[in-house]
């Protein structure tokens, strides 16, 4: 893991919010640090819900809500948070985003709420969440820290619209629902292999070999 | 040939380091150790009796391949005839049988050569003959009405994700020739399983439904069991291989001429061959008792442990595909283990799963993945009995 991202920023000087910094606590999570593909977190949530593009989405921009706001909300409460029940403190704060986006889901977008079932819930466990908030969120500043949810959101947005991007395109012929091979007259014949998550599985690791190969990275002691 | 020698001889400085075609050099190679003989010689004091390499070891397993795919050339031929209700002669069903298998033979090889020497090209490996047997047994794996594309692809799939990300031939955790199996019957179940394609088309016979005479049925004899019936095929059809299958899997006469061929060079492990059949009995017989035992009156369970041996690519698999020397379990009793293990579970995924009417496949991918584990346990265990005739 490199280490760019959990260091602390220990600036007395008040910087721009788009500052060099800031900007690279953004960009970074995307490709060279990766929480999917180079952290390998929140793996099982991108084996569940990128069958579709759709579904892939909508929990690409709610997970992105949530890390976002809780380290915006830890990282302002940081330095009165006992260390002894942080966890459970993040945990409080977590869920009430949760809890949002999920009502949220379901107010407008109730079917993707469906197929994403007990998955938008499960954020409150996700790897990523927890991992910034005790890495990041807990020594920095709030803003770096809410720039730094929104990065790690997108890495993690990213990777998943990949993945839903081939998985559909293979596995259903569509995209976003939208059967392409219909309206272009090429007869298609689904491949059974992209709907099952053992295939998000194979898609996962041959996308982290094509990142490694071109970033030359190296798993480290 | 001494020609072709002498031009390859004459090319060969310009393929070496420093040389014109430097990039191509693991394809030069490769053509020149498969058309003769390698010219490097071993230095210092060896004390090898028999010089068998990976070439020879490899051409051995496709030649013992060779009974099961004639055979299943000929059966091929013979099915499309039953089917249509025509008098054939063993001469049309060979050229029939030809038609259908040698196209899914080349595209076997072909697309699985061609990706192989990409990535030796791109790595600066040697291309080597492990894909020679891969190539030969997916074809004899599949279902005869498999569109070739499929192929294709389950090749491209198997060589790419089952071997080259391990690091090529020899490093390879599951079998590749079944990993591309397994890969279209997850993706393309339609056309791995059940008796007719969305065209009409028998999917183990090269034949249409519409063509066909009336009661002809394309079940296999385990897709009849599956469904609660008995297979109509004798003992005696299964055994010489005169029914519906995969294309080489039908004929447990000619796997065993194979297994012969494997054993007597010492290629395949009798062992593992052995103790998968034994397991399969075994596990064949405990299931019958079971089902007298428990009044359960389920037909698959009472079925002859013997046609368990003999049905769908139960003979097959332990020939051909269980003996693998790479993805199999390397101790001595470790691959009694490994066999019996995969013969049992077998019969067990074969009554029990309706979903998988082909346990074989799964079986040996399962033990494939457990194999170390085994060879763990046996080594560990002759470590402590060794320590405590120490002590």
């Amino acid at each position: 893991m490199s280490t760019t991202t959990a260091q602390p920023v220990v600036k007395e000087k008040r910087e721009s919010i788009f500052s060099k910094k800031n900007r690279k606590l953004l960009t970074d999570p995307l490709d060279g640090n990766n929480p999917v593909t180079v952290q390998i977190l929140g793996v099982c949530s991108a084996l569940a819900v990128t069958v579709k593009l759709e579904p892939a989405f909508w929990m690409s921009v709610g997970l992105t809500f949530v890390t976002a706001f809780s380290n915006l909300f830890i990282s302002v409460l940081r330095n009165t948070i006992p260390s002894r029940i942080r966890i459970i403190v993040q945990l409080a704060i977590v869920s009430l985003f949760v809890i949002l986006v999920d009502q949220i889901l379901k107010a407008y977008v109730y079917d993707i709420s469906k197929t994403l079932s007990v998955f938008v819930g499960l954020i409150i466990t996700n790897c990523i969440v927890m991992g910034r908030l005790e890495a990041f969120a807990m020594a920095n500043k709030p803003i770096p820290s809410f720039i730094d949810g929104i990065g790690n959101g997108l890495g993690y947005g990213l990777i998943l619209m990949v993945l839903a991007f081939f998985r559909e395109i293979l596995g259903s012929g569509s995209l976003f629902g939208f059967k392409i091979f219909e309206a272009a007259g090429i007869p298609f014949i689904g491949n059974g292999v992209m709907m099952i998550p053992a295939g998000a599985a194979i898609l996962i690791g041959l996308l982290i070999w094509a990142q490694r190969a071109r970033n030359g990275y190296r798993e480290t002691e | 040939m001494n020609k072709l020698k002498e031009v390859l001889h004459r090319l060969r400085p310009e393929f070496n380091k420093g040389g014109k075609y430097e990039k191509l050099r693991s394809t030069f190679d490769a053509i020149d150790t498969f058309l003769f003989v390698p010219g490097h010689t071993t230095h210092g004091g060896t004390h090898i009796k028999d010089g068998i390499d990976l070439k020879r070891t490899m051409f051995t397993v496709v030649i013992a391949m060779i009974p099961a795919l004639l055979f299943g050339i000929w059966n091929v031929g013979y099915q499309h005839f039953r089917a249509l209700g025509i008098e054939s002669t063993l001469l049309e069903n060979m050229i029939e049988g030809s038609i259908v298998v040698l196209p899914i033979v080349a595209v076997s090889y072909i697309v699985g050569l061609a990706v192989e020497f990409i990535f030796a090209q791109i790595r600066g490996h040697q291309v080597n003959e492990g894909f020679l047997v891969t190539g030969m047994l997916i074809p004899l794996c599949l279902p005869p009405s498999i569109p070739l594309w499929m192929v294709g692809v389950a090749t491209a799939f198997t060589v790419v994700v089952c071997k080259e990300v391990f690091g090529g031939t020899g490093m390879n955790l599951l079998n590749p020739a079944l990993t591309a199996r397994v890969f279209l019957f997850f993706a393309y179940p339609a056309y791995m399983a059940g008796e007719y394609l969305s065209n009409g088309d028998f999917l183990w016979v090269a034949a249409n439904r519409n063509d066909a005479v009336d009661g002809f049925s394309g079940a296999t004899s385990l897709s009849l069991y599956g469904e609660g019936k008995v297979a109509t095929a004798s003992m005696w059809e299964m055994f010489v291989g005169l029914e519906q299958g995969s294309i080489g899997e039908t004929s447990v006469l000619a796997i065993l001429i194979g297994a012969l061929i494997l054993i007597l060079t010492g290629i395949g492990s009798w062992r593992i061959i052995a103790s998968v059949f034994i397991g399969g009995f075994a596990m064949g017989l405990m299931m019958n008792s079971l089902n007298s035992g428990l009044h359960l009156n389920n037909i698959y369970m009472a079925a002859n442990p013997l046609s368990h041996l003999l049905m769908g690519g139960f003979a097959f698999g332990a020939v051909y595909m269980a003996t693998d020397p790479v993805s199999a379990a390397q101790t001595n009793i470790g691959k009694i283990y490994y066999g019996l293990l995969i013969g049992a579970f077998t019969v067990i995924l074969r009554v029990w799963n309706p979903a998988y009417p082909e346990g074989m496949m799964l079986a040996i991918l399962l033990f494939n993945v457990l194999a170390p584990l085994i060879d763990y346990f046996v080594i560990d265990s002759n470590k402590k009995r060794r320590l405590a005739r120490v002590k």
